[in-house]
């Protein structure tokens, strides 16, 4: 169920400038095992957050205390591989709020959808700046307007606009989900279904 | 041969009627649009829901929140396959967090009235395993699945995808999901694949020459002489890793070798029922002159048998080629294969043939029926595996586990010193 909406989202932003993370990256599948949505946020990039003695790994980009907030920023094809929704669950639970790269792979896009986790796209340029002020100044302040679907640095001057299906930004907008909507065609299925030669 | 698309060949499709010549995904597709509504997604039907202990618990919980029954029990088909073990399955599962999932997984089918093909039984196996087995994969139709690799099922002329646990909770509540309609590209293998050359070296080849965002966006129609000449255990594999090169999913046209693999199966048609749906099936291939939005052809006989050399799988070669030089690849991918070699501690330029292999696995969802294990004991018979190679071999499902023991194939397997399991866990997750 859609909570935790969000029109505006001011915050600082994590810089993770790989490429191809994959969902198995995100969140690795032996951390799949628990029933419920929360807490997978405490694995969230395990094997890269953790060394093999299950200390943090000084080298990774969330145990720098340089970098904080609800914005991850990462290379093209973010999300590829597994279905698994988990990996949204995990970058939400952990507390992001919003995923920025230039590409991302279809079935996580929806997934992040989903749990009002908002992939923003934006081109490789942008993306390439973004890192490089982010990296340089973790400071920097970042806006995402959902209403005029912008990505903004203020102290800069700068605003990216980034695409999003109207449906689901009204979804994200009003706190709609898709299984709202689908419920209040369960006649039309039904109707559907009885013109159907075979099953 | 089919004309080109180009330009001006999509403009014009684009202002044709409905009775334009249709692509076979199109056919499927505009069959299972249940509503289109402006401003909206279309709802999609769906025929059948394969659901597992991982990817359903969370969509379970959703339902009881709501109040709501699964909508179509009957269209819902449950297997523990992810999280389970390969040995001692007749004791309790040792591993507390595992258990408890797949004790999840049997109360919620107990209280949603859903058939479960759980552990002990005879049709349990890997979900995409079972569903063509028992013939509950057929032309024309509609599967969904928490698991990417769902789109193995399109190797029988149908649409399949993977979809995250919102969407099995949408499924089960309604038997439809929100959809855009995702772009078609084709790829046409021509010409016929040389000796010792398999589906798995196919499909690794198109992945390593499109990557593994390539078909992000789409969902691929794999066509061509190449393929037709495939069995349809084959064609499962190369659908199969379809997400591996990003694709929403992929699909085969049904032909002879389709229809004579599901004909007799238990959940196939049958009498009457079998001609009509025949007779279905057989208009379902791309009309002449179709228009896909992209298309790709390669010849069979450049491609060798494939080794990946990295850390994902559009990171592969031909057996006889060598790893690629960073200085000749655009900077970010360069990046990424130094970091990749790196972990693999392998080296730009090196010849990958004469390397040391120290694990085999056969055993994922793309390759554990019964032609990769009959394929493994063409190879290993009356042969000693090398000392240094640590082998392991699970069959895909009780059924295969047992026509395997029926064909003396164990037996083969371990007088090569290979460690055999009952079917289980993929290699391949999720």
């Amino acid at each position: 169920m859609p909570s935790n909406l969000f029109k505006q989202l001011r915050t600082t932003a994590v810089p993770l400038p790989i490429e191809n993370v994959d969902t198995d990256q995100i969140i690795p599948a032996r951390y799949l095992k628990a029933t419920t949505r929360e807490g997978f946020g405490d694995n969230l990039f395990r094997d890269w957050r953790y060394l093999k003695d299950g200390t943090p790994n000084p080298d990774f980009v969330l145990n720098n205390p340089r970098y904080r907030g609800q914005i991850l920023l990462a290379g093209k094809n973010f999300g590829c591989g597994s279905s698994r929704e988990h990996a949204a669950w995990a970058l939400a639970d952990y507390g992001f709020r919003a995923v920025v790269s230039s590409f991302f792979a279809d079935i996580f896009q929806n997934n992040a959808l989903n749990n009002q986790l908002l992939p923003v796209v934006v081109s490789e340029e942008v993306l390439s700046f973004l890192m490089q002020t982010v990296q340089a100044h973790p400071e920097t302040e970042c806006l995402i307007d959902l209403e005029s679907q912008t990505f903004q640095i203020p102290a800069l001057h700068h605003a990216t606009s980034f695409a999003l299906n109207p449906y689901k930004k009204m979804c994200l907008m009003e706190g709609l989900a898709d299984l709202d909507y689908l419920l209040s065609l369960r006649e039309t299925i039904a109707k559907y279904e009885q013109k159907q030669a075979f099953w | 041969m089919k004309p080109k698309p180009n330009l001006i060949l999509s403009f014009l499709a684009m202002q044709t009627s409905p009775i334009s010549p249709r692509t076979l995904f199109d056919k499927i597709w505009d069959a299972h649009v249940v509503s289109s509504q402006a401003g909206h997604p279309d709802a999609f039907y769906i025929d059948t829901h394969f659901i597992h202990e991982v990817t359903s618990p969370q969509a379970f919980e959703g339902l009881r929140q709501r109040g709501l029954p699964v909508a179509r029990p009957k269209q819902t088909v449950a297997t523990a396959d992810h999280n389970v073990p390969t040995r001692n399955q007749h004791l309790p599962i040792q591993e507390a967090l595992s258990r408890h999932q797949v004790e999840t997984l049997i109360q919620n089918c107990a209280d949603f009235g859903l058939e479960l093909y759980g552990l002990g039984h005879p049709n349990q196996g890997i979900v995409h395993v079972i569903g063509p087995e028992l013939g509950i994969t057929q032309p024309g139709k509609t599967y969904v699945c928490g698991d990417s690799h769902t789109s193995t099922h399109g190797a029988f002329g149908a649409i399949a995808f993977g979809i995250g646990t919102s969407e099995v909770e949408m499924v089960l509540a309604t038997q439809c999901l929100l959809q855009h309609r995702p772009k078609t590209m084709k790829i046409e293998i021509n010409g016929v694949l040389r000796p010792g050359v398999t589906s798995k070296d196919l499909i690794l080849y198109i992945i390593s020459q499109i990557g593994v965002a390539g078909g992000t966006g789409y969902f691929v129609e794999y066509a061509g002489q190449a393929i037709r000449s495939l069995s349809m255990e084959a064609r499962m594999t190369i659908c199969n890793m379809s997400i591996e090169m990003g694709a929403r999913g992929g699909l085969i046209a049904p032909d002879e070798t389709t229809f004579a693999y599901v004909q007799g199966r238990e959940f196939a048609p049958q009498g009457a029922d079998w001609e009509k749906a025949l007779a279905y099936w057989k208009t379902l291939p791309s009309d002449e002159g179709a228009v896909y939005d992209q298309v790709l052809t390669y010849q069979a006989e450049a491609i060798e048998p494939m080794i990946t050399y990295g850390t994902n799988p559009g990171m592969g070669i031909g057996i006889t080629g060598h790893i690629p030089q960073s200085q000749n690849l655009p900077p970010s991918e360069a990046a990424q294969l130094k970091k990749s070699l790196a972990y693999m501690q392998l080296q730009e330029g090196q010849k990958l043939l004469g390397q040391t292999i120290d694990y085999v696995f056969i055993g994922s969802c793309t390759n554990s029926r019964m032609e990769d294990l009959r394929l493994v004991a063409d190879l290993v018979k009356g042969k000693q595996k090398a000392p240094n190679v640590e082998v392991w071999i699970i069959p895909g499902s009780k059924r295969v586990e047992k026509q395997a023991r029926a064909e003396g194939l164990d037996e083969i397997f371990r007088a090569a010193g290979l460690n055999c399991a009952n079917r289980a866990v993929r290699l391949a997750w999720v």
